[in-house]
């Protein structure tokens, strides 16, 4: 049995799984004073009366690290950032106290200028004299080269912890994203770490002694012990959970679009050949462009309590909520108002539903059935247009071979799952719209706890080698190493599977979860006068995201 | 966030997959280090700063500028058409907008293409500045273009593209003629008949630094700038003015590349050559970039940068300000010039031998000018290559009267397939190309 729970803002959300079952679901409020109390609460609920022993895992998607960063209850931060030569970095402030340091590594991992040992004695003179505990330290190419970062973190270690260094956090290239996701590790580093220690001591209280995991932004988890060391990893892990659920009901590998159809927002999400899109480089948090590797999800300001107005003679829908549907006693109209007036929705007082439209249907000369009619439809056509924009934007991303501009892959959506209160109300007019089957699965309501509890470990590391300067990297392991001059792309693939396989049993995972591919993978040769000095290899590897397995019985197909 | 005071549009296509041969400078590898700084910079997280993707160019693209012989497909690879399809989707953009300012990074160049194509020279086989521009001509009408080639060499192509179209200024800055390829760009070379003095060269002697390039700019191109009034500005964009090119004796640097973007404040730039890929590209790159999009470019430094090192020669300050004082008083004078030049001539005409240097062809050509009081004139091309073809193309410029429409297709149709291996019809006025 494998248990998942999904802290949302409202509830807490459990669910007990068994070899593709659904065994039981427990739902409780969330309390926003006492987090922890919410989730232990649903989960003493959910396991009442159960064989605790038969169980596996627990996976967990918390939204500790999220609302801390949301609401600022983040701890300060010294932040020592090495910019070299570039752009100003003084945009790149983030932390209580920011020391820009001299020193530079370029973008092959030579060490043009090394770092001032007496600039780093300031800082944490500095650090010290406002009180600061976690830092981090961030160097521009640190993923070619990850000393610079070593070096300094060696001198902070004795006074300062976390020390988070920014080449641990992800392979990809970007130096702001890099220092901004160190900035937000450290800053909710503690936050978490007592999270994680009520778990425990709960978990030993109450005699569970299995594995537990949280979730992550990529719909992937790790262990709560990775968790705690990067913890920044968590955050918004809530659209993952949701379509990890819904994939748990509607597997195959073909592209798809995933709507998340809620009170005040709808979330967009897509999977190509049957596998999650993530965003390029990381998600934004707070106006934070992060590397955290999340899935591809975007909110638009639509949902069943979105406010309705009438403007310039013409509905407008959402973006904001004002409250509740009118007929759950608000005083704004809303398209769950008119769903329930077209008994597609059943809650609440109809006759207030019925007033609702009324007022919105005297402004434009339309009666009750007709303005429901309308703003029903009108939900469908934001819903598509948004969602045929936003494909034309990935289907337009950036390409860098001629073979992928003129060959490369195009998503194009064969079906659509939807979860989310509305969503079985809007599926019929979903496939209108779309042309496309439409699937609602039975358990939405738990779709989210579903997704955390069958979500897979998942890691990702890159191997970097430049064999003329006998070099190999591999930023998110710490490790950088000498290579021989005739290192092949082929050793450069196998190392990676090899580190993968390493890091994936560091941070939780077990064999049978274990799937791991080759994402991108490149050779330059590196010509310096007229002859091959070396070559540029880049490659990166990943455990393929996904499902422990698919739900039986549940589907609606 | 930090925020782009101009809006700008990337077209960034390194080709990861393209190489004129593996171990040729444009190779798979020439951007690479580009893209890595570009990235590693977060580029592309600035707000205001936004990646584009390349179009395709038409073959109909290309004819409206070259004579492809035997014909444009037989020359082009779709890498080709991708980097001129990248030209023009940067200006597009700037058309249509979308954006303030675009900056094209694409591969491989075209500025040695001229009107004749048969094969590559100088790494260029399409003018991508060119097809650019007749294809944003024929769509957003007729503008007045200037085009400023900051590359070491010579832009011989377009200088021959634009020869007599005083509709588009030619200025080029590059290391003198006499001690690199192409050898010219000499400043007697100022444009046909219709357009004596929209052509200007800047020859630059060998060692010429940041401030002798900045001197240029201040003091001879922007003025003429002022005075010539372009709707539009184009930087031609070869980075091999820099001191560590390996095919080139200029030293510049990134951090001049930059303020010389800066002031000269193009709409569009596109990537011409530069072959200093690790030392050079990165930086001057990163430089235009921030540039184009009004930012803080003043601590993009090479890692070797010594300031000392790179100050230009007294001696060669001096050479280029009477140089500037020279090119500028022909530049005064160009009414003048032209007079004199036509007097009562009806026709002028020049031979020339051109050679593709990295092909290994070698062209013979005669390009015949008609001096027409009420437009550019129609032209010709009678050309010979070594690879065995004779060819007769037929020009009819953009502005053309209705007499010289007439002239061009009677002379298309009136020359004879027996003597010529191919004979072609470009007509600009009614976007037309024949051949037979």
């Amino acid at each position: 049995m494998i248990v998942g729970l999904d802290m949302g803002g409202t509830h807490v959300d459990a669910v007990l799984i068994d070899k593709g079952n659904i065994i039981d679901v427990a739902k409780t409020p969330t309390d926003h004073t006492n987090l922890f109390g919410s989730i232990w609460k649903t989960l003493n609920c959910l396991l009442k009366d159960k064989d605790i022993s038969s169980i596996e895992h627990i996976n967990l998607s918390t939204t500790i690290s999220t609302n801390a960063i949301v609401e600022g209850k983040i701890a300060p931060v010294g932040m020592v950032i090495e910019s070299g030569p570039g752009m100003d970095p003084s945009f790149l402030a983030c932390g209580k106290e920011n020391i820009f340091i001299t020193g530079y590594v370029d973008h092959r991992g030579r060490e043009i200028k090394p770092f001032n040992p007496e600039e780093i004695q300031e800082a944490v003179a500095k650090f010290r004299d406002k009180d600061i505990k976690a830092c981090a330290v961030v160097a521009k190419f640190s993923i070619r080269n990850p000393m610079h970062e070593i070096n300094i973190s060696r001198l902070l270690d004795d006074e300062f912890s976390p020390v988070t260094m920014g080449h641990m956090l992800s392979g990809k290239l970007n130096f702001p994203r890099r220092v901004y996701t160190s900035y937000l590790n450290s800053a909710v580093y503690y936050v978490f770490k007592s999270f994680c220690e009520s778990i425990r001591k709960a978990m030993k209280k109450e005699n569970i002694n299995v594995p537990v995991n949280v979730l992550k932004a990529d719909g992937g988890t790790i262990s709560l012990d990775a968790g705690q060391q990067y913890p920044v990893n968590t955050i918004l892990s809530g659209p993952a959970a949701s379509l990890m659920g819904a994939l748990a009901f509607k597997p195959g590998d073909k592209d798809a679009v995933f709507l998340d159809i809620g009170g005040t927002t709808t979330d967009i999400s897509f999977v190509a050949d049957g596998i999650s899109l993530f965003e390029p480089l990381g998600i934004n948090i707070s106006n934070y462009n992060t590397l955290v590797r999340a899935i591809y999800s975007v909110s638009i300001g639509l949902g069943g309590d979105s406010a309705i107005h009438v403007e310039d003679g013409e509905i407008e829908i959402g973006p904001r909520r004002e409250g509740f549907p009118m007929a759950l006693g608000g005083s704004v109209p809303t398209p769950s108002d008119a769903m329930i007036v077209l008994g597609l929705l059943d809650f609440g007082n109809k006759e207030q539903a019925v007033s609702a439209m009324k007022q919105i249907g005297d402004k434009l000369g339309l009666d009750v059935k007709g303005t429901s009619e309308y703003i029903y439809k009108k939900m469908g056509t934001m819903i598509k247009q948004e969602v045929n924009h936003i494909l034309d934007e990935i289907n337009s991303k950036p390409v860098y071979t001629v073979k992928e501009l003129l060959y490369g892959k195009k998503l194009k959506p064969q079906y659509i799952s939807a979860i989310g209160g509305p969503a079985k109300a809007l599926a019929p007019l979903l496939e209108r719209e779309f042309n496309l089957p439409c699937y609602v699965p039975e358990n939405y309501e738990v779709a989210n706890a579903i997704g955390a509890a069958l979500a897979k470990t998942t890691a990702e590391v890159t191997v970097l080698a430049d064999t003329a300067e006998g070099k190999l990297s591999v930023p998110e392991m710490g490790l950088y190493e000498k290579i021989d001059k005739n290192f092949t792309i082929y050793e450069a693939k196998q190392k990676a599977l090899q580190l993968l396989k390493e890091k994936a049993s560091a941070i939780g995972t077990i064999d049978k979860e274990f799937e791991a591919e080759i994402t991108e993978e490149s050779s330059f040769n590196m010509v310096r006068g007229f002859y091959t000095s070396g070559k540029n290899i880049r490659i990166r590897a990943q455990i393929r995201p996904g499902l422990l397995y698919e739900l039986g019985g549940a589907n609606n197909d | 966030m930090i925020k782009a005071k101009n809006k700008l549009g990337l077209v960034f296509f390194p080709a990861f997959d393209w190489a004129i041969s593996p171990t040729h400078p444009e190779r798979e590898e020439r951007l690479l280090y580009t893209q890595d700084q570009v990235f590693e910079e977060g580029i592309e997280d600035i707000n205001g700063i936004k990646f584009y993707n390349p179009d395709m160019a038409t073959v109909k693209d290309v004819e409206r500028v070259h004579f492809c012989v035997p014909d444009v497909m037989t020359r082009v690879t779709q890498s080709h058409l991708i980097s001129a399809g990248g030209a023009i989707k940067a200006a597009e953009m700037v058309m249509e907008k979308d954006v303030d300012k675009a900056f094209a990074i694409v591969r491989p160049p075209g500025h040695h293409a001229q009107r004749v194509v048969y094969g590559d020279r100088g790494f260029c086989i399409i003018n991508i500045e060119a097809v650019m521009l007749e294809n944003i001509r024929q769509r957003f009408g007729n503008k007045k273009i200037a085009i400023v080639d900051t590359d070491c060499h010579h832009g011989d192509g377009t200088q021959d593209i634009y020869w007599n179209d005083k509709d588009t200024l030619y200025i080029s800055f590059h290391q003198d003629g006499r001690t690199l390829y192409p050898g010219t760009g000499f400043i007697d070379e100022f444009g046909g008949p219709s357009a004596i003095g929209y052509n200007i060269n800047i020859p630059l002697p060998p060692e010429t630094g940041e401030e002798g390039f900045l001197y240029v700019l201040d003091n001879l191109v922007i003025p003429i700038l002022r005075e010539y009034k372009p709707d539009i500005i184009v930087n031609s964009a070869g980075q091999d003015n820099h001191y560590t090119d390996p095919i080139t004796n200029m030293k510049f640097t990134a951090h001049g590349y930059a303020e010389l973007n800066h002031r000269l404040n193009p709409d569009i730039a596109v990537l011409e050559g530069g072959y200093s890929i690790e030392g050079a590209l990165p930086y001057v790159n990163l430089g235009i970039i921030l540039a184009m999009a009004g930012l803080d470019y003043s601590r993009v430094k090479e890692p070797d940068y010594d300031p000392e090192k790179l100050r230009q020669s007294h001696r060669i300050t001096e050479y280029i300000k009477e140089l500037c004082d020279k090119i500028y008083s022909c530049w005064r004078r160009k009414d003048d010039i032209q007079r004199e030049t036509i007097k009562n001539k009806q026709y002028i005409s020049r031979s020339r031998n051109i050679y593709y240097d990295t092909d290994g062809i070698r062209e013979t050509q005669t390009q015949k000018f008609k001096v027409c009081p009420s437009c550019s004139g129609v032209n010709t091309i009678q050309s010979r290559s070594d690879l065995g073809y004779e060819i007769f193309a037929v020009s009819i410029p953009r502005d053309a009267c209705k007499a010289c429409i007439d002239e061009g297709y009677k002379m298309y149709e009136e020359a004879s397939r027996g003597k010529y291996s191919k004979v072609y019809l470009q007509d600009k006025v009614n976007d037309v190309f024949m051949s037979k």
